[in-house]
């Protein structure tokens, strides 16, 4: 009896444990959080730098800097590294710190699993990495690996690409497991599906997008092994398979993955837009419904990343007309957040400027991808610099921004203290300037012909490669302020109050800043 | 953790194994689709067993023979006219010439496929050289037959068909099976070379 008595108190007595081991066996969702996030950071600075390279090169015609090879493998990395490094994980990273504290749960469902999820990735990009080293370098053919590129002529570091591709899809499900059981399960009584955060309902969404995708994503490089290395045929046309097929496997998975690396972003922003405009959202239900419905239509787009691939007209229409479908709903959130900031008393703290950014340069990106929607005009836009335009202005100041959001949001809630407000509003000014000085021009190039994937181009391009370039830069040496801001805040600062922001909503901001290691041990009520 | 979590954990495991296997089911789903519907310009690599397509009543089509050499294939291969004009309806043989120009013995598949793509399903063949591998001797030359017949039923729209066949170098996949097969016997015949000493 007292020995029960005496592990019940050591239980409460529980804090981290000090120093390397706290981080290499910690099951605490906060702690995991960190880990996700500080692994994204890293991912994006290597992605970034092999970003520079590319704009390096670019910065002139004609061959400068690299081998035509290595450019192609920095390309393959730098696609690779920020979408499954860097803006994939940092997602996880902020559900980690956020769900179990906005749905009132005590920590992840599956806390040991939560640990492995995380503890795998750093080996998977160790072995991405490593084949920089190798003989016959990098893989080279492009983040979307295209059979046969990445088969019959792939360099033989193929297979470690794969190896760490399957870590990625392990670490990914195991994390979307754990999310959506923590969510269906976990949550406070009293807080209905319909009471949820909508960083929580963005979540769920996404880890049932990623269960239903990243098993296929599996399939395909598990089918590329075994062509390359078990005689199999999948995508060998000598042997009966077929090239084109493995565009349909990859973009099967590849369109809903976009939208996993969106959703998040559509929830952080819902709070920030929402507790800086000191209003309830306008529309709640209505984004439920736009974020289920952009999930749903996910599914029958794919085939609109390959249009020039040779399909019969129906498909072509079918494909367009489902693309452009998505405009509705993607419609719906924008206006919602557009009219909660309507009349609202609006402060332009970083975190509602960053998200204000995204509103405004996502939809941009969601323009242009509605051009590229139209099929006739994308056999001119297809492989053009004006997809790249396109995507990097969903991804860089969509995801990205969101992402930096969350974290200006939610950062003195993590660490107690508050960051510098004047450098976090440099920082914002800074890198949207850049953001758009590095990616607008690129619309105009990809206009007028240039196409992508080569190291070099014709000379009209120059002028606009150019000014691309010293925006990427300006982007790239932004980012290192970003650092040291968040350094900064963890050192100290303004000591921030459990609410932090003067109108925050939700069961986070209920607790302490910094929240204690264990919270909600007891479930809170909610109304 | 709840019964209700345990639950919950299994339905989503079933749900990644049921992806995985979709993933490697959509390779014959693929097939059967582009198949049924002469998606893609894909055609059955086997001899059509489809009786009474023959009538007098069909009307006039020119069909274009292209032949392309996949990658280094070396050999020479040509179809023997490049232009026919045949009637829907009617049984029409057309060769292609083919040379091992090489001094090895080789083997080559010929891949199949349509333009239009949706003249792919109204494609008979009673037998084509594309049904088989085809191994040729260092120098050796061959007429490589393709017995075809487009239905009546080919969309009207459709005067002219490319009929493209794109040859592949294959003698390697024997090549690499047989080498490495041998290799596992001669290091089997070594092995047992050495305990016996």
């Amino acid at each position: 009896m007292s020995a029960v008595i005496e592990s019940h108190e050591q239980d409460h007595h529980h804090g981290p444990p000090k120093g390397i081991t706290r981080w290499l066996f910690t099951t605490n969702h906060k702690d995991i959080g960190t880990l996700y996030l500080w692994l994204s950071f890293a991912m994006f600075l290597i992605g970034g730098a092999m970003a520079l390279v590319i704009r390096a090169e670019l910065f002139a015609p004609g061959m400068q800097i690299v081998e035509p090879e290595f450019y192609n493998q920095m390309l393959t990395l730098h696609g690779l590294i920020m979408v499954f490094g860097a803006v994939m994980p940092a997602f996880v990273g902020l559900a980690n710190w956020q769900v179990p504290m906005q749905v009132g749960a005590p920590d992840m469902a599956l806390p040991r699993m939560n640990n492995l999820s995380f503890w795998i990735l750093p080996f998977a990009f160790i072995v991405l990495l490593s084949s920089l080293f190798m003989e016959g370098g990098a893989p080279n053919f492009g983040w979307t690996f295209y059979a046969p590129l990445s088969t019959t002529y792939a360099p033989p570091s193929v297979t470690f690409f794969i190896f760490s591709i399957h870590i990625m899809g392990a670490s990914s499900i195991m994390g979307s497991i754990n999310v959506i059981v923590t969510i269906m399960n976990m949550r406070a009584p009293g807080m209905t599906l319909m009471k949820m955060p909508l960083f929580v309902w963005s979540w769920l969404i996404t880890a049932y997008l990623l269960i239903a995708v990243m098993p296929v994503l599996a399939g395909a490089v598990t089918m590329m092994l075994m062509d390359i290395h078990f005689g199999t045929s999948f995508f060998n046309a000598a042997g009966g398979g077929d090239p084109v097929l493995f565009q349909h496997i990859f973009w099967f998975f590849g369109h809903p993955e976009v939208y996993i690396m969106i959703l998040p972003a559509f929830g952080i922003t819902s709070h920030i837009i929402e507790t800086f405009s000191r209003k309830q959202l306008f529309g709640y239900t209505s984004m439920v419904w736009a974020m289920t419905s952009i999930a749903i239509l996910s599914f029958v787009v794919w085939a609109h990343h390959m249009f020039t691939v040779g399909m019969p007209l129906a498909a072509e229409l079918f494909f367009m007309w489902a693309t452009m479908l998505i405009a509705v709903p993607t419609g719906v959130k924008v206006f919602n957040w557009i009219t909660t900031m309507f009349k609202g008393s609006i402060s332009y703290e970083t975190p509602m400027l960053f998200a204000i950014a995204f509103v405004v340069l996502f939809t941009i990106g969601g323009f242009s991808g509605l051009m590229l929607a139209i099929t006739p005009a994308d056999f001119q836009y297809h492989d053009t610099y004006f997809v790249v335009a396109h995507f990097h202005y969903v991804l860089v100041p969509g995801s990205i921004f969101a992402i930096m959001a969350g974290v200006y949001f939610w950062i003195p809630k993590w660490t107690g203290n508050m960051y510098d407000e004047r450098l976090g509003r440099l920082h914002f000014w800074l890198s949207f300037i850049s953001v758009n000085i590095t990616f607008f021009p690129q619309h105009w190039v990809g206009l007028a012909g240039m196409p992508r994937r080569y190291p070099d181009y014709a000379l009209q391009f120059a002028d606009w490669n150019m000014v691309s370039t010293v925006g990427a830069f300006m982007f790239g040496a932004s980012q290192i302020l970003f650092l040291f801001i968040v350094l900064k805040t963890l050192m100290g600062g303004k000591k921030a109050t459990a609410e932090v922001w003067e109108s925050s909503r939700g069961l986070e901001w209920t607790l302490e800043s910094p929240p204690p290691y264990h919270t909600f041990t007891t479930p809170p009520k909610v109304n | 953790m709840n019964n209700k979590s345990k639950k919950t954990i299994k339905l989503l495991s079933t749900v990644v194994l049921g992806m995985f296997v979709f993933s490697f089911a959509l390779v014959p789903l693929y097939n059967v689709f582009c198949e049924v519907t002469g998606l893609n310009g894909k055609i059955e690599l086997k001899a059509t067993t489809e009786k009474g397509l023959e009538n007098q009543d069909g009307r006039d089509i020119s069909i274009q023979f292209i032949s392309h050499n996949n990658e280094e294939m070396p050999w020479i291969f040509k179809p023997s006219e490049d232009k026919i004009k045949i009637k829907t309806g009617k049984y029409h043989t057309a060769t292609f010439y083919v040379r091992n120009t090489t001094s090895k013995r080789m083997v080559a598949q010929a891949i199949p496929s349509v333009a239009p793509s949706n003249a792919a399903t109204h494609l008979k063949k009673l037998e084509c050289f594309c049904f088989e591998q085809q191994e040729l001797a260092p120098g050796e030359e061959a007429l490589l037959p393709v017995k075809l017949l487009f239905d009546n039923d080919l969309p009207k729209s459709i005067k002219n068909i490319v009929l493209s066949y794109t040859i592949f170098d294959v003698t390697n996949y024997k090549d690499a099976e047989m080498s490495q097969h041998q290799n596992s016997i001669d290091y089997q015949e070594d092995h047992v070379m050495e305990t016996s000493i």
